[in-house]
């Protein structure tokens, strides 16, 4: 196990450092001076050549890929040109909305998901599998910035139960925080939650044709034991490799919800960043959101060892 | 034995070829033009003359709708086509030469690509090169990539560990042609259906990237984009956003019944099983 | 003595295809009963339907009375108290069998816990008791293994442990050594045997085997077809065999094919000190792996239009040694000829070289692609001539011929043929370029024992007018004896006996081709006798 451990935290680092040069190799392939990019047209040669100083441009490639990889493991993402804050301070702030929203969908998701997918495969042909897989054909068909859209107008504008939009902060209580965040993450959830439902269901109808399910009954093990005590577990090693692969999804749709609920995420950040060329929030998000999703998939391989002898050995 | 075509297969067909239907009639001829704004029939509700109704510019919402088929099936065909053509000759490399440096580093490669999501890349190249279709089709289909090859590698994998394989190098072929005549027709099934699929998530990533203003660019008509603007209205014209949405649903909806469909039809597995 | 068990009238239909066609048979107290038949003759779906476990869509009728009370009538929780507790089964294939997360204590354990005889703590003691009676004693194998840290024969052991936990009054064993070396089958099945002697078990063994059946039952019932076709105490029925199917089903199974000595001195294949090592995945993070030597300074000749057979159980080496041979692999050291010319992997190997030696297949179901048409798939060796042949179609019509197969076969797809048919297929390819020497890597061990004999008189006959020379590669010491002169016995990557297939075979000097000569199940020498005399 401690070899199996070994192995995927050097692949972790190498992941990283790929994924942190490739950024900065996209970053740098702007055509022209970046600086004067970040200015605008109207910018004035004094005014061009601060910045270039202040991004460290005047250097070898390899040099300022140092600077900046230097700088982020120390938490150091560089000064926001517009904002003319800190990125890390900047990213602090909207995480706090960020994180907790894909939490929060992730939770949603498993938890929908799970129970719908056992429900699903253990009554397979039966009325309720085919309830559920017509209803998460349409739930994975739904696209969740509409989704959230049609949340708004029922919930929001007809019902007045939550509010359009918005976020309250943490200072508010968590409660009030919560309640904010439950209409995007409902929105972000759904989609996924089909989709790992019907992974679940399959994984699972897939285990109960295997041999050992039969020793399993031959044993004596009714049908649902033979499900909850052998299938399940296996069942699930399939589904944990789809739900690191949400995670992305999830990480990604957030930045579109925040857009539907008016949320000060780091969706919100990055558009902003775009539209005002603030390079180096781009630049820094986009580090943090691939820094997330590797390292999930990273869990998600420990977890897969644990779930799995046979991987611990082997690899 | 001829299998008999599953019925979800031909709802979702049906559906589908509606929407490609519609994008096609859309190039010769439209109710209305989708570029011309005409303020005084501004969200009128729909009528004789506007089967669908308006939009806040008096635009047709048929032919938006129409158009922006044409927009989506567009960009998503051409996402699914870079995804295959990369995608595919890197698996079956990796495949043909499993175990080696060359199979680690495609699939390295193809675990760093999966890191990015299509809205990450799309932000990235929008960062550079600045919003367009052609940058969605991009984004969308360099993270069709790793999809396509994993799924080739994997299904190839299989392959080549049967004696047929073994069969054709006994017969002196190289790994090039084995792959050419024997592990392409193979997967084939694998992957129209992994095609099918990819098709339906580059409609809703086309959808969500002109959502956010990252995909096609006014004035050519977008669902995403008409949901986007649909949005601030949603109190006054919930009409608006309901359309383009249900569209979206409908076409995604139509491919993922084909999709699965299409894999009852070609699985051997379940074949054997319904015999 | 009454019946414990009794089947009556049983049938069954699988989507409306009939299985079973009203089978009838009884088992008493402490018995052991033999059900023989080939693939799909319905004797794995009789254990199945003793079991109620039928795959969906699977109808049965008739009745099935443990100690006189319909199992047929029973709700499905009445069933789940009485499999594992009053019968119990073991399958086929030990490598799925078990739960691959789960260790095997704890899958031993389970069959106490679910019938609540004992508490887990107890199940635990138990357990480990039972896994010691099946020869996997604790400080041996520790019982917190997983399936896949043991070997085949070590699993088989864990599903016995299961099957038997609460030592129930019967015990299914469908082909439970089909996927075993024989040495390992001769010790399940001894095990098998001790356990109906001691635990006082009845034993339904069900296998296609008749040799295994001769030496284990105490009673045998034949199946052809979804029908028990003939049924009597063992001893008697493998004495009179009154019905030709069973007589049938006997003849193939020692089946001789008659044969021409085609063998002359000159040398065709000549291995000299072959090694191949395989990298084994590293222990440590760095350093050099360590390696596994598969095949390890192996010498031999083939000569012109010889049989030359290669014994030796799974993981000796057979599979490594014909790949080099081959060409697919290169080999680390020693040499490989043919002919005078020697065998290099991969493209160096000139395909004039490649041409003079083909190969057979063991699994006449992945040996051809699926998508190629029968044509195609035999001409496909063309590939290694310089210039196509003038007219191809009539060359693969002529090899068809030769292996017994109508011409019009060239247009059919390979999932329209038979099992033996593919055989003979697979022969046509490795014929169609008229190679000297062709390998047959297990080449009817997939077969039933019938068509099995309707092969290897195809390959003596086309030795016999060919003169070509055949490797023949089988872990089945009655096939060897049939169809080759010499033989070379493989254990642990060497060969550690060589000589007359005659000799070898009767009077072996190595132990270990005397383990393995012991260890293959027998039907009698006096049973034989009395049949034919």
């Amino acid at each position: 196990m401690i070899r199996y451990l070994a192995r995927r935290l050097l692949s972790l680092a190498l992941s990283l450092i790929a994924a942190s040069i490739v950024i900065f190799a996209v970053i740098e392939v702007i055509p022209g001076d970046p600086a004067a990019y970040m200015l605008g047209l109207n910018a004035s040669p004094e005014a061009v050549e601060a910045l270039r100083d202040q991004l460290g441009l005047n250097g070898t490639a390899f040099s300022r890929y140092l600077d900046w990889a230097g700088g982020l493991l120390q938490g150091d993402f560089g000064q926001s040109y517009t904002y003319r804050v800190p990125v890390a301070e900047l990213i602090g702030e909207r995480i706090q909305v960020s994180l907790p929203l894909a939490a929060y969908a992730l939770a949603l998701t498993v938890l929908i998901a799970f129970p719908v997918g056992l429900i699903a495969a253990a009554r397979r042909g039966r009325p309720a599998d085919w309830g559920i897989m017509a209803a998460t054909q349409l739930g994975i068909a739904i696209p969740n910035f509409w989704f959230a859209m049609l949340l708004v107008l029922l919930f929001a504008v007809k019902l007045h139960w939550f509010s359009a939009g918005g976020f309250p902060g943490w200072e508010g209580g968590l409660a009030a925080g919560l309640k904010a965040l439950t209409l995007p993450a409902i929105a972000l959830a759904l989609p996924q939650a089909s989709i790992l439902a019907r992974v679940m269901r399959s994984s699972l109808i897939d285990t109960l044709h295997q041999d050992y399910i039969r020793t399993a009954r031959a044993k004596g093990l009714t049908r649902r034991q033979a499900l909850l005590r052998h299938a399940l577990r296996n069942g699930l090693i399939p589904v944990l490799t789809i739900m690191g692969l949400q995670f992305s999804f999830l990480l990604a749709g957030a930045i579109i919800i925040e857009n539907v609920f008016f949320l000060p995420g780091l969706g919100r950040l990055i558009f902003q960043a775009i539209t005002q060329r603030d390079l180096i929030v781009v630049e820094s998000v986009v580090m943090l959101l691939v820094f997330a999703v590797i390292v999930v998939n990273f869990v998600v391989d420990i977890a897969y060892g644990a779930a799995d002898p046979r991987l611990r050995r082997r690899r | 034995m001829r299998a008999r075509l599953p019925l979800q297969f031909l709802i979702g067909a049906a559906i589908f070829a509606a929407f490609a239907l519609a994008a096609l009639v859309s190039f010769l001829w439209v109710p209305h033009d989708v570029t011309a704004l005409n303020i005084a029939a501004k969200l009128a509700p729909p009528s004789r003359e506007y089967p669908l109704g308006t939009d806040h510019f008096g635009r047709d919402m048929l032919s938006m709708l129409m158009v922006g088929a044409r927009t989506s099936i567009a960009v998503a065909i051409l996402a699914v086509g870079i995804g295959m053509l990369a995608g595919v000759p890197l698996g079956l490399w990796a495949a043909a030469r499993r175990g080696s440096l060359i199979d680690e580093i495609i699939m390295r490669g193809n675990d760093l690509v999966f890191a990015f999501p299509s809205l990450v890349i799309a932000i990235l190249i929008t960062a550079v090169f600045g919003p367009s279709a052609t940058n969605a089709i991009i984004a969308i289909g360099i993270f069709n990539i790793p999809v396509f090859a994993r799924v080739s590698r994997g299904a190839a994998l299989s392959l080549w560990t049967r004696d047929f394989i073994m069969a054709a190098r006994v017969a002196g072929k190289r790994a090039f042609r084995i792959s050419l005549e024997h592990i392409l027709p193979n997967i084939a099934n694998v992957l129209i259906v992994q095609g099918t699929i990819q098709f339906s998530l580059g409609i809703l990533a086309e959808a969500g990237l002109s959502y956010v203003g990252l995909g096609a660019q006014p004035p050519t008509p977008s669902w995403g984009r008409m949901l986007a603007e649909a949005q601030t209205m949603i109190y006054t014209a919930p009409r608006l956003a309901i359309l383009p949405g249900l569209a979206i649903v409908l076409a995604v909806l139509g491919l993922n019944l084909m999709g699965d469909g299409l894999r009852d039809l070609l699985d051997p597995r379940l074949r054997r099983a319904r015999q | 003595m009454t019946a414990m068990i009794e089947a009556r009238g049983l049938s069954l239909a699988i989507h409306a295809t009939p299985i079973l066609r009203g089978v009838s048979f009884a088992l008493r107290e402490g018995e052991t009963f033999g059900l023989v038949g080939e693939s799909g003759s319905g004797k794995s779906m009789t254990a199945l339907s003793l079991m109620r476990l039928l795959p969906e869509g699977a109808e049965a009728s008739g009745e099935i009375l443990l100690d006189g009370r319909d199992l047929m009538a029973l709700g499905e929780a009445e069933m789940c108290d009485l499999r594992g507790r009053e019968m119990a089964m073991i399958s086929q294939e030990p490598m799925t069998a078990l739960n691959p997360v789960q260790t095997i204590a704890d899958q031993v354990a389970e069959t106490l816990i679910v019938h609540g005889a004992a508490r887990p703590r107890e199940a635990r003691r138990i357990a480990l008791e039972r896994l010691a009676r099946v020869g996997l004693p604790p400080d041996a194998i520790p019982p917190d293994r997983y399936p896949h840290e043991l070997s085949g024969g070590q699993r088989q052991r864990v599903a016995i442990a299961m099957a038997i936990a609460l030592r129930p009054r019967l015990l299914i064993a469908d082909e439970p050594t089909t996927a075993l070396d024989v040495t390992t089958q001769a010790q399940i099945l001894a095990l098998l045997k001790g356990l109906v002697r001691e635990e006082g078990m009845g034993l339904m063994l069900i296998t296609h085997d008749l040799a295994v059946v001769a030496g284990m039952a105490d009673r045998v019932a034949v199946m052809q077809e979804g029908w028990i076709v003939e049924e009597g105490d063992t001893e008697s029925l493998f004495t009179r065999m009154r019905h030709p199917y069973t007589r049938a089903l006997f003849e193939a199974s020692a089946h001789q094919p008659e044969r021409r000595a085609t063998a002359r001195a000159e040398p065709l294949l000549v291995a000299e000190d072959v090694v191949r090592e395989y990298r084994m995945p590293g222990l440590r993070l760095f350093g050099p792996a360590p390696r596994f030597r598969a095949v390890d300074h192996v010498s031999f000749t083939i000569h012109k239009g010889e049989s030359l057979g290669l014994v030796g159980e799974s993981g000796c080496g057979k599979s490594t040694l014909t790949r080099a041979l081959l060409g697919l692999d290169p080999i680390d050291g020693g040499r490989i000829r043919l002919g005078g010319e020697e065998i290099t992997a991969g493209r160096h190997m000139p395909a004039r070289l490649r041409r003079r030696m083909q190969v057979v297949f063991q699994d006449p179901y992945a040996s051809f692609d699926p998508r190629w048409k029968v044509g195609r798939l035999v001409a496909e060796p063309f590939h290694l001539l310089e210039t196509p042949p003038e007219d191809p179609g009539a060359r693969v019509a002529e090899v068809l011929a030769d292996v017994g197969l109508p011409a019009d076969a060239t247009d059919r797809y390979i999932h329209e043929f038979s099992g033996g048919q593919r055989q003979r297929i697979a022969i046509a390819r490795a014929l169609v370029l008229s190679p000297d020497l062709v390998i047959l890597d297990e080449a009817v061990s997939a077969l039933d024992v019938s068509i099995r004999a309707q092969i290897l008189d195809l390959l003596a006959d086309l030795q016999a007018r060919l003169g070509l020379a055949w490797l023949f590669i089988s872990h089945d010491l009655n096939v060897v004896r049939a169809i080759t002169d010499r033989v070379l016995v493989m254990q642990a990557g060497r060969i550690v006996e060589e000589g007359q297939t005659e000799r070898v075979l009767t009077a072996p000097e190595h132990p270990y081709t005397q383990t393995l000569i012991k260890a293959a199940p027998q039907i009698p020498a006096a049973w034989r006798k009395a049949l034919h005399g």
